[in-house]
């Protein structure tokens, strides 16, 4: 009987938690999604940071809709099954009008047909998984995908760095390195450069020389290293060795402080593509970088300035809608026209952002913000 | 009466699904009440079927959603890679159980494999192994392109419903109790209480070792193909050894050995996840307290810490309900 007593105690607090949950409708309700606890955890905190401040800016100016915005953040712990869970409990529990969320591709495909059948528009800050956005015409994202890296980084190398040879060497395991090497080939030749090498090496090798031997021969101007920055780090020691002496280009995997702790002087004269750079010299992200310090005390990261991202861009297309109809939302979305930290943001027919890249240089084994580079 | 044993059960799991699905056609229960009840089922399956290892048999394996995780994914290239189905067609979801049994069938055969090695280990070897057996299956689908490697497969049409989780449900449980009341069930008990002492008696203690692993195995295949088909998606790091340890605590916090109590754990400790969430919304929201959703772990994880300093031999201890006890019904 006790044991019985135990569930009927928790049964009662559980519903009259969440009856008294249930608010009025003098304010706009946005969902909010991120993994603030498990392994992704550092992900996750730096979205919410992202989001609450996106969310009291707006309050500040009188909110949207002339309604102040209550956020409902929940936890999806990185887990596909508690992804599904928060987002049936943002939609059908808090009645949110509109999700910012999720992290991780694949908690966000757990919960994006969800969002999809009870037509809530979402928007994921850094989901890269292209099938995301797949999952229907609800589903945005304000990050861009892997394989667009590749392209700016071509662009870059053919009108910022005037390289005409152009070779590349990737790790053949790797979905991520494979599609921005494939990508930067693609824009290459369209560019009308010429690809003197294409190598692939395998998954946990350390020894790249036999196909740093073969491209260096071809004597190109440019070597494309679409690696992690621990592999990235290798490749440049060896291809400096063999001496090669002129720029190396990549993508955001470069991203770590570990890259030039590795590859030291190796790795100078390197430079990369990425979403943002705090040392973005626009005023928009300096004003960012500046009030989240003030806030949080720490410098942004990636995730929470494309947190802070897809919420104005959700936010704006809430007003452009002038109400909080999922349809209304939906097709604001489409028609985003809106300069935030990463960018100036549009997306395209696959709901996916056509926006600005910055390139990064590693200069004095320091990261150092170059240009940015419009596709 | 033999021919009396599954009428109690069978009347009581269909009031169950009648009075959820009633709730939910009137809108009382809402999707959300509906995904913590599916998922509290699928959890069931589970530790029902980590059960019969830990707790019947005396095994121990740390590596239960490993073979989840083989149902999940040879259940979901069935339905997915093979057959491309969709949810709308009878022909469909008839195909979509067969794949589920397929599933389970597949993480039987891993079990037999995995059961046979562990047959020269015990207590925290064998823990050893199983875990290492744990990774060894995510490390594999990793690497596989054809089911997606480190993206997961995806596109999973949406087969599993409150219906079909909770017939499947029913019938492990009604599976297992019958097993474990049967004479090849109190062998396996004999190699839990002392297995010098059961092969002294006669008892086949290889052969029950093995079965338990097969059978547990099955049935977690089966639960990992109905989860993948409710979420739409198997990713390998669903099927780590964090998940396997959570089904793990269900097991003990409901009791070693009790059915009884693998279902109320597994049904309690999901919900208790949800209450403290939507309570810790209301401490922050209403009350004022400056609370985020990050805690709602330390009070769980204090919660578990609790149930077992005061009851350490689980909330069912080694009891059943009556209703899962077949002497009882045959009075």
């Amino acid at each position: 009987m006790k044991l019985f007593a135990m569930v009927v105690v928790l049964a009662v607090l559980f519903t009259g938690a969440t009856l008294v949950s249930c608010g009025g409708s003098t304010e706009f309700k946005l969902g909010g999604v991120g993994p603030v606890t498990g392994e992704a955890a550092t992900f996750g905190v730096s979205t919410k940071q992202g989001i609450e401040m996106a969310v009291a800016e707006w309050n500040a100016k009188g909110g949207v809709l002339g309604k102040q915005i209550k956020l409902y953040f929940a936890d999806d712990k990185g887990d596909p099954a508690e992804g599904a869970t928060v987002y049936t409990k943002l939609i059908q529990q808090d009645k949110v009008s509109a999700i910012v969320g999720t992290v991780m591709s694949k908690v966000t495909l757990a919960g994006a047909p969800i969002a999809q059948s009870s037509k809530v528009p979402m928007i994921s800050p850094t989901s890269t998984n292209e099938k995301v956005t797949q999952v229907g015409d609800f589903i945005y994202r304000a990050c861009f995908i892997d394989p667009f890296q590749g392209t700016v980084g071509a662009m870059f190398a053919f009108n910022d760095l005037k390289a005409k040879k152009a070779a590349c060497i990737f790790d053949v395991g790797n979905d991520y390195t494979k599609g921005l090497s494939e990508a930067f080939k693609a824009k290459w030749e369209a560019l009308g450069g010429q690809l003197v090498g294409y190598e692939a090496h395998a998954t946990g090798t350390t020894d790249f020389k036999a196909q740093l031997t073969k491209i260096i021969q071809q004597k190109p101007d440019v070597l494309y290293v679409s690696d992690y920055y621990n592999d990235v780090a290798l490749i440049a020691k060896q291809a400096r060795e063999l001496g090669y002496k002129g720029p190396l280009v990549g993508g955001d995997g470069w991203d770590s402080p570990e890259l030039v702790k590795i590859g030291g002087a190796a790795v100078e004269n390197g430079f990369f593509t990425n979403h943002y750079s705090p040392a973005d010299i626009r005023p928009i992200v300096q004003d960012f970088v500046k009030k989240f310090k003030d806030k949080y005390n720490a410098e942004p990261d990636a995730l929470a300035a494309l947190a802070y991202d897809a919420t104005y861009i959700m936010l704006n297309a809430v007003k452009t809608a002038g109400k909080a109809d999922g349809s209304a939302i939906r097709d604001a979305l489409a028609k985003t026209d809106l300069g935030v930290v990463s960018g100036q943001v549009k997306f395209d027919a696959n709901r996916n952002p056509i926006k600005s890249a910055v390139i990064i240089e590693i200069k004095g084994g320091k990261q150092v913000y170059k240009t940015t580079v419009n596709p | 009466m033999g021919n009396l044993k599954l009428p109690r059960m069978l009347i009581a799991t269909a009031a169950f699904w009648a009075v959820v699905s009633i709730l939910n056609a009137t809108g009382i229960l809402n999707g959300y009440f509906m995904i913590i009840i599916n998922r509290s089922l699928i959890f069931v399956i589970l530790a029902v079927s980590l059960n019969l290892i830990n707790g019947i048999t005396g095994q121990f394996s740390l590596g239960h959603m490993g073979f989840a995780a083989v149902g999940a994914y040879v259940s979901g290239s069935i339905t997915t890679l093979i057959f491309k189905l969709s949810p709308d067609t009878l022909a469909g979801n008839g195909i979509f159980v067969v794949a589920i049994v397929i599933g389970g069938l597949a993480a039987g055969f891993v079990g037999f494999l995995i059961g046979f090695p562990s047959l020269r280990l015990k207590g925290d070897y064998l823990a050893i192994m199983t875990l290492g057996f744990g990774e060894i299956i995510r490390t594999i689908l990793n690497n596989i392109d054809a089911v997606g490697g480190p993206r997961g497969l995806l596109g999973i049409p949406k087969f599993s419903n409150f219906t079909v989780i909770v017939a499947f449900a029913f019938l492990t449980i009604a599976i297992l109790r019958n097993l474990v009341q049967s004479s090849h069930g109190r062998a396996m008990l004999s190699i839990r209480e002392n297995e010098l002492a059961a092969e002294l008696a006669g008892v086949d203690t290889t052969r029950y070792k093995v079965l338990g692993f097969i059978i547990g195995a099955f049935f977690a295949g089966v639960a990992g193909g109905l989860l993948a088909h409710l979420l739409q998606i198997a990713h390998p790091t669903q099927y780590g050894f964090y998940a396997s340890a959570l089904v793990l605590i269900m097991v003990y916090a409901g009791g070693m050995g009790s059915l009884t109590g693998s279902v109320i754990a597994a049904f309690t400790l999901t919900f208790l996840t949800e209450g403290l969430r939507v309570g810790i919304d209301w401490l922050k929201d209403t009350v004022g307290l400056p609370v985020g959703t990050e805690w709602t772990m330390v009070i769980y994880a204090i919660l578990l810490i609790l149930i077992m300093l005061f009851r350490t031999e689980g909330l069912m201890g080694m009891r059943e309900a009556k209703i899962l006890i077949i002497a009882e019904e045959t009075k």
